[in-house]
């Protein structure tokens, strides 16, 4: 400006004046294309409970159902496999379950409603890999010889034992999720929803 | 040196003379060939190590066309045809098996993919060698570090079009690094995949940032990259700056015009690198497993991981610094330090500038300390890039610990190892070698 010291203070002012508003319309048109990133209305409705029939489930596997697009095992632990538990409460990192993992009913030593059957999301709370199932004792499957059966997830080398308890030291932070669940009859299971008035 | 004030062309009198002063007065056209080509006066001892600039933007220009012709062909939808296949995954199988010259336009944009940044890293180590990230070039390498961050979410997102196991079991893991972070981490993650898991919003989004947003941001900070470089003058081997000594019409003693000089130097690196890169596409183009992974020939399965997953190798180094932080600090989980571990030593190349305190720019006039410690350096970005690519196991988790300490004890230690070194002399003039 060639007129040093004689500026015009109103016309600045109009100025900023203007910036301001003209600022407060460029955030404004931001809206509708921050809120696109969103889940859609179809992606939020499409979150409806699955039944699964475990019925013709044999002692000692499991069964994956999908619910919400992620993979839920349903797993019928023998009796020996259920006595691993309590002999890994100093190695697991939360033993009696006490971070919100799993619904009211299913913090318990074997979390689960009932003892054999145990039903958990298969998403490891690291990162979101599926773990695979390492069910057999030792070292037959790649695993330490003091390996009593549980889950290896093959991205960061988390380890879960049969009731989806995470291993002290590992990169997961977390027991495995327990979805809300009940039992409709003795075989079927629904996934997704809480026992109705329970 | 950059775009100056050149003289506007006067014609000659010919048709083209004529058609060229007609431009010339209304754009600067040959100001700007002259101040970015033919009168940018480059060091005349460019050595081997110069050729890998010149070589990513070939390979830039090699992923742009042939991106352009895929995309005439392939369909972001993850949902399933007739046949059980995800739409994606089928026609990226369309390219490879019915359309014409389909199947060589893919593996050029994906081998493309893995050259990038093989030329990248070599162009990254040419700056550490010769300290051309130093002062007055800081805007350049961070301009440069700018475009290598883009660069890994550009092949992130592309790596998820095919919509393979690898594709979707990796964007699963890294799209989970952001809910890591505390408080907005988990709202954060879903507005990236755009639903509660990695799905058809996602696919879609990622096509969009892959063939639009990134790819605008790419060349806008090239340009940037380049502009900063014609700005200072290009560095060269011997660390010193051929602007101090000039002759009588101001051009560096030690200068040679970029045009026709390292134009033509380049061809010859051009060459030798497309005789590689053809090699490669027509003998293995899936590079062993390491260019184009094996689960990837899978359709994505969302209820199943792959038995062993890995990055691509150019994310692996970054990938084991993850891998390594197993422990909790502060009440914060490892999960979140090893995402953060990550970040930070991928954003820490951008503090070089600042961090090297040495009085020489170039390795040839720096002691055994800068020698061994970049030795030991790439030594680890090595074994941290080899351990990525391996299923974890117990001693490669400590070594890849051990590797991350020395990979951070690199730049956090530098302000202090780089001025005990013992230097030598720097030459008024730079040497041929």
């Amino acid at each position: 400006m060639s007129n040093q010291g004689k500026m015009d203070c109103g016309r600045r002012r109009l100025i900023v004046a203007t910036a301001a508003v003209g600022g407060v319309g460029a955030v404004g048109a931001l809206v509708p294309f921050v809120s696109s990133l969103l889940p859609s209305e179809r992606a939020k409705a499409a979150g409806a409970p699955v039944e699964a029939d475990i019925g013709k489930l044999p002692a000692g596997q499991m069964m994956t159902v999908e619910w919400r697009g992620k993979p839920v095992w349903i797993i019928n632990r023998t009796k020996e496999m259920l006595d691993t538990l309590p002999k890994l409460d100093d190695k697991v990192a939360d033993p009696k379950s006490e971070k919100p993992q799993q619904p009211a009913y299913a913090q318990n030593e074997h979390r689960s409603i009932k003892a054999e059957y145990m039903v958990v999301v298969g998403i490891c709370t690291h990162l979101g890999c599926s773990p695979s199932s390492k069910f057999k004792a030792g070292a037959d499957e790649g695993m330490p010889a003091d390996w009593l059966g549980g889950f290896l997830c093959p991205c960061h080398g988390s380890t879960f034992d049969l009731a989806g308890r995470v291993f002290k030291a590992k990169p997961a932070p977390t027991n495995l999720e327990v979805p809300p669940h009940f039992y409709l009859s003795d075989t079927r299971i629904l996934i997704g929803e809480d026992k109705k008035g329970a | 040196m950059a775009a100056g004030n050149f003289e506007k062309y006067k014609s000659d009198g010919s048709v083209g003379g004529n058609v060229l002063e007609w431009v010339d007065a209304r754009f600067p056209a040959t100001s700007m060939w002259k101040g970015h080509l033919s009168e940018y006066y480059a060091p005349k001892n460019f050595n081997f190590w110069y050729f890998f600039g010149s070589l990513a933007l070939l390979v830039l220009v090699i992923q742009i066309v042939t991106g352009i012709f895929l995309v005439m062909h392939y369909k972001p939808d993850a949902s399933v045809n007739a046949y059980g296949v995800p739409v994606a995954f089928a026609s990226v199988e369309y390219i490879m098996r019915d359309v014409p010259g389909g199947w060589i336009i893919r593996y050029m944009h994906s081998t493309g993919a893995s050259a990038f940044f093989i030329v990248v890293y070599l162009h990254m180590f040419r700056g550490l060698l010769y300290g051309s990230y130093r002062k007055p070039r800081e805007l350049t390498w961070l301009f440069g570090v700018g475009i290598f961050l883009v660069l890994m979410g550009e092949a992130f997102f592309g790596y998820l079009l095919p919509w393979g196991q690898m594709s979707f079991w990796g964007a699963q893991v890294i799209v989970n690094l952001f809910s890591a972070i505390p408080v907005i981490g988990p709202d954060l993650s879903i507005i990236i995949r755009g639903d509660y898991v990695v799905g058809d919003a996602t696919l879609n989004r990622f096509f969009s940032f892959h063939v639009i947003a990134f790819p605008l941001i790419l060349l806008g900070l090239v340009a940037a990259h380049l502009l900063a470089l014609h700005e200072t003058g290009s560095n060269n081997p011997d660390g010193i700056d051929i602007k101090e000594k000039k002759d009588e019409n101001g051009i560096p003693l030690d200068g040679i015009p970029f045009h026709p000089y390292y134009t033509v130097k380049d061809i010859v690196g051009v060459v030798v690198f497309l005789m590689v890169f053809s090699a490669v596409l027509f003998f293995a183009p899936e590079g062993g497993g390491y260019f184009l992974e094996t689960p990837n020939f899978y359709p994505a399965d969302p209820l199943k991981t792959p038995p062993h997953i890995a990055p691509v190798w150019y994310f692996t180094p970054f990938y084991s610094i993850l891998r390594a932080m197993v422990w909790n600090f502060f009440g914060l989980d490892a999960k979140f330090w090893g995402v953060v571990a990550m970040g930070a030593s991928v954003v820490i190349f951008a503090f070089l500038p600042w961090l090297d305190r040495s009085p020489v720019r170039s390795i040839r006039y720096r002691g055994p300390i800068y020698k061994t410690m970049l030795t030991i350096f790439v030594i680890c970005f090595l074994i941290l890039g080899y351990l990525g690519t391996l299923s974890p196991f117990p001693l490669g988790e400590v070594v890849s610990q051990i590797c991350t300490v020395f990979y951070f004890g690199f730049f956090l230690g530098m302000p202090w190892w780089s001025r005990m070194d013992k230097f030598k002399p720097v030459p008024d003039r730079v040497t041929m070698k």
